[in-house]
């Protein structure tokens, strides 16, 4: 089975970085995947052990980036407060766009992790990195389930 | 929000947005030639928000498959995939 590369290819900077992380985010996930097996009983629930995994995968993500970015610090924040972890997955009401352009940056900081403390440019430059992360982390999960279900 | 740009030249922020516009999936991009940045930020927050979709969504697929595997040979897979990595 050939495996998959998650790497992006691009040339920039940024990527370098990703490249150094990306073996810290797939080494903390697969520990944190391996201890879920582990603790998990025939009595835990599907959804206990999913929500366990969603949490590790953001965890992967905050800890790969560490203290470097604004939004791993606010995401590194909210996983130590044991806060439960919610991340939209579809457009609420409330967020709705009434009139203009700078109402889209109102919704985005609500989905960057540090969001509503940054001004425009920050949350640009936050956003990209935030997203190259994500889809690092998605990459990594779809591998790991490849590799586990072949 | 004016007076915070003029700090902060217009310019780099077009270079800010076209960097975010080629992170986004061919499919998301709107063809060619220059969306508008409300547009843009538009199709970003959708982005984010089916990645959030695909993390749930494979943390479901791997909880139901790691219950199908016994301890041992998903120890053996799970090394294997890390040293694969």
């Amino acid at each position: 089975m050939e495996s998959k590369s998650y790497t992006t290819g691009s040339r920039d900077n940024a990527n370098r970085n990703l490249e150094g992380s990306k073996t810290l985010m797939a080494s903390h996930f697969l520990r944190a995947l391996f201890r879920i097996q582990q603790t998990s009983t025939t009595r835990s629930s599907f959804a206990g052990r999913r929500r366990r995994i969603r949490r590790a995968a953001y965890a992967s993500m905050a800890y790969s980036a560490g203290t470097r970015r604004a939004w791993s610090r606010a995401l590194l924040r909210k996983l130590r407060s044991r806060a439960r972890l919610r991340f939209p997955r579809r457009l609420s009401r409330a967020a709705r766009p009434q009139r203009g352009d700078t109402d889209q940056a109102q919704v985005l900081r609500k989905l960057v992790p540090g969001g509503p403390g940054m001004d425009y440019c920050k949350l640009l430059e936050e956003t990209a990195d935030y997203i190259r992360c994500l889809t690092t982390q998605v990459r990594l999960m779809q591998t790991v389930m490849d590799s586990i279900s072949s | 929000m004016s007076s915070r740009r003029s700090r902060v030249s217009e310019e780099e922020i077009n270079e800010l947005i076209s960097k975010l516009q080629s992170l986004l999936p061919e499919a998301r991009r709107r063809g060619g030639g220059r969306a508008s940045a409300a547009k843009l930020l538009k199709e970003t927050c959708n982005y984010i928000r089916s990645l959030n979709r695909e993390v749930d969504d494979l943390s479901g697929r791997l909880s139901a498959l790691m219950a199908t595997v016994d301890n041992n040979s998903a120890e053996a897979e799970i090394i294997r995939s890390l040293l694969r990595s």
